[in-house]
């Protein structure tokens, strides 16, 4: 089982506001992450992609303290809502990237990238440009390159928002899949609750800057006590 | 993200860049006030300072009133005219005066508006006795109305084309005559930039140098940018020119102040994109008048260019640019563009990693702020103090060390890159921020940093505006004759320089064909530094 990520008294503030995050979300699941918007949901993303350094407490993964690691000394990949792909870069690059960023790349390296790009079902498209992909195939090939990064957590910031619901729910699918396959641990801001239910085996509800509730799934989706949790799920 | 080695780096950098600046600026200013300061006082306002700053505002104000009021008719009727066949042209056209050397337009506008051109030879035919005088405040406002007329209705147009299409649908159906719909409508677009649009127009005109020192210059018609030029190079006569100097500072920081407080002129970008269906301009006397007014102002701008290249063929070009004469002016001229290009690209980009390392600061405190502020004015502060202003203070100081002509190319090179600063500035910053906003989190995700990111990711999404913004620079600084008009000399003489004294000395067919190469070196530089756009826009 793959370690929790922990959040120690975090504190942080931004402007006029106080974020203050305690808790453990849980290792080698999918933990989605819900709430208002301005309530904090991408601040604690950004706390634990290491964009945001906390004023105080800890960031633990994997028993490590990297609250103020460079984003990229973390051992998580990350998934935004769009931009995931330089656009200037043809697919292959973009996940090549993922391997080592000086793109210094052995056969076997190649294979990696290819063989990733497999299993995301975008076979042949190595030499596509970012331009000539729809929503979705971007989205495929930045679940390519989280592969071949082989961190132990995945970061995920709305990532079908963008998209149409039906290619939402497939691409859902694939996200399962590659969790169940790598059994890493993916932590995901969403703002649907039936996305909630599709992928979720916690849920996490931020609220005016930290967290007002923790709980598996289907637990969380039928709380009636938070009026703000109701008007999330009904809304 | 930055690391913190590259935060430190682009902080350093843009200190420095900005420390450069105002060393550079704030000696040439120190200079000129620690001059001769006993005899100043009296010297500020006498009869012949006040005469000039008189001059120079009211030519100003009437440039600014008639450029903003002839535009404003053109944009409207190239606003209700969405798609005609040749309109993309026209409004490229419209582009044409602000990348074009003043000096070769001033030279189109003698060879249409002279003595000896059409409209005068037809005026006499038709029996007029006195025909119009391209010389004198006629002329300076017939120039800077062919130069800023195009300008204003670019931003005109583009104030009415961000007006949302249902506006013209709604004012149809409401059955709204033509001139509700500009009382209703148009106007209110019009009077939301006409502030920033008259703004920037009044300040090109205060600090217009070249077209006043070719067509006017006399004691009558002289601003106070030419007046400080001649009290220099003529008589020299520091005290004046500091003088006059100092009131230029003084007017030209009045007229920012006021300009910061009005909106800014927007963006002149053409936004063809969305189509506009104007029922109101489908009446006969609606068309006869837009076509008026589109057919009219193209005639005004084209005629003066196609001027340019008629009179410059008649010269014997081939010799022309084997000479040698040429040659060298065209050496010179490169020599002090290129670098100076470079260099103002390299500032810039010092500047905007300066700014973005301060915005990367989670907290960047009050003097960090500040600092930013201070880098992102820099750009806009140059323009206080105008080329002849430095070039004088400069000139003041080099003089203790020398012969000037000798550090002359290098202290041109530097005015030039000053000069280009807010327009190179105006191209990088966006490109620059709209790339970071693209890519900086994900590079920094993935680890990619310094050379790397700089060669995988930076360069070639940047090479594009970089080489956009230098071709910009490049013309700017290889048709100027304000920075050189202080130094230009035997041993300095740059393409304009040469152009301005074979005009001088009245041998106007070289003179034309000169400005036709040089206006041909600077379209093809244009050319080539927008050449990529279209293609990746489509990409």
């Amino acid at each position: 089982m793959a370690d929790n990520i922990l959040l120690d008294k975090v504190g942080l503030r931004l402007g006029g506001q106080h974020f203050r995050f305690d808790g453990s979300l849980p290792g080698g699941a999918i933990t989605a992450i819900t709430g208002p918007s301005g309530a904090g949901k991408s601040t604690l993303l950004n706390l634990l992609a290491g964009f945001e350094i906390p004023d105080q407490g800890r960031v633990l993964m994997g028993g490590t303290d990297v609250s103020g690691a460079h984003p990229s000394q973390r051992p998580v990949s990350l998934v935004f809502q769009d931009n995931n792909l330089f656009a200037h870069l043809d697919v292959f690059t973009n996940v090549a990237l993922g391997i080592h960023p000086s793109l210094k790349l052995r056969e076997a390296d190649r294979q990696v990238v290819l063989q990733a790009l497999q299993r995301v079902g975008l076979d042949g498209f190595a030499k596509r440009m970012p331009g000539t992909l729809s929503g979705g195939e971007k989205q495929r090939a930045a679940f390519a390159r989280a592969l071949v990064r082989q961190k132990p957590v995945l970061l995920l910031d709305e990532p079908f928002a963008a998209l149409d619901p039906g290619l939402g729910i497939s691409m859902a699918k694939l996200l399962l899949e590659l969790h169940r396959e790598t059994a890493n641990t993916v932590i995901i801001v969403t703002h649907d609750p039936q996305e909630v239910a599709r992928l979720a085996d916690y849920a996490v509800f931020v609220e005016s800057g930290a967290i007002t509730l923790q709980a598996p799934a289907a637990e969380f989706l039928a709380r009636q006590d938070l009026p703000a949790l109701t008007a999330f799920l009904s809304g | 993200m930055l690391t913190g080695s590259e935060q430190r780096w682009r902080f350093a950098w843009g200190i420095a860049v900005l420390t450069g600046i105002f060393l550079f600026v704030g000696a040439a200013v120190a200079a000129l006030l620690s001059w001769d300061t006993g005899a100043l006082p009296s010297r500020f306002f006498t009869a012949y300072t006040w005469r000039i700053l008189q001059f120079t505002l009211l030519q100003a104000l009437l440039s600014t009133f008639l450029s903003v009021v002839l535009a404003a008719p053109v944009a409207m009727a190239l606003a209700r005219r969405p798609a005609f066949p040749g309109r993309i042209w026209i409004i490229r056209l419209m582009a044409v005066p602000m990348g074009l050397p003043v000096l070769i337009g001033a030279l189109g506008l003698i060879g249409i508006w002279g003595r000896q051109g059409m409209v005068n030879s037809a005026l006499v035919k038709l029996g007029m006795e006195q025909p119009v005088s391209i010389y004198g405040l006629s002329g300076i406002l017939l120039a800077h109305v062919f130069f800023n007329l195009p300008l204003a209705a670019r931003l005109l147009l583009a104030a009415l084309e961000r007006l949302s299409p249902e506006y013209w649908l709604l004012s149809s159906s409401l059955g709204m005559r033509p001139f509700s719909v500009f009382r209703l409508i148009e106007w209110p677009a019009i009077r939301r930039v006409l502030p920033g649009v008259a703004g920037l127009i009044f300040m090109l005109c205060v600090t217009s140098f070249t077209l006043v020192l070719v067509l006017g210059g006399g004691p009558a018609a002289t601003t106070l940018e030419v007046a400080i030029y001649q009290a220099l190079r003529f008589d020299f006569d520091p005290p004046r020119a500091i003088a006059l100097a100092s009131l230029q500072i003084g007017t030209t920081a009045l007229i920012l102040g006021a300009m910061m407080l009005a909106p800014g002129p927007g963006d002149g970008g053409v936004t063809a994109g969305r189509a506009m269906r104007r029922l109101d301009g489908v009446s006969s006397p609606a068309r006869a008048w837009d076509g008026l007014m589109i057919i009219t102002s193209t005639l005004f701008l084209a005629m003066p260019l196609a001027s340019i290249f008629v009179a410059g063929l008649k010269a014997d070009l081939w010799a022309l640019v084997t000479s040698a004469a040429f040659l060298r002016a065209a050496w010179t001229s490169f020599a002090i563009a290129f670098p100076a290009a470079v260099l103002t690209i390299l500032v810039s980009l010092a500047i905007i990693g300066a700014r973005q390392a301060i915005a990367d600061m989670r907290r960047p405190g009050r003097i960090m702020t500040w600092l930013s502020a201070v880098l992102g004015a820099t750009s806009f502060l140059v323009l206080l103090v105008p080329p002849v202003v430095l070039g004088t203070g400069w000139f003041l100081i080099l003089r203790t060390f020398g012969n000037v002509a000798s550090f002359a190319a290098i202290l041109v090179g530097l005015i030039n890159m000053l000069m280009a600063l807010p327009f190179v500035m105006r191209v990088l910053a966006p490109a620059v921020e709209s790339h970071r906003r693209q890519t900086a989190r994900l590079a920094t995700s993935l680890g990619l940093s310094g050379k790397r990111r700089l060669w995988r990711i930076d360069l070639p999404v940047l090479a594009r505006p970089i080489l956009t913004a230098m071709s910009f620079a490049m013309v700017l600084s290889l048709g100027d004759l304000g920075a050189v008009a202080l130094f230009g000399s035997s041993d300095l003489t740059t393409l304009p320089w040469l152009v301005y004294s074979r005009l001088a000395s009245y041998r106007n067919n070289d003179a034309d064909g000169l400005a036709l190469l040089l206006g041909i070196i600077c379209l093809v530089l244009t050319m080539l530094g927008t050449a990529g756009q279209r293609r990746q826009r489509h990409g």
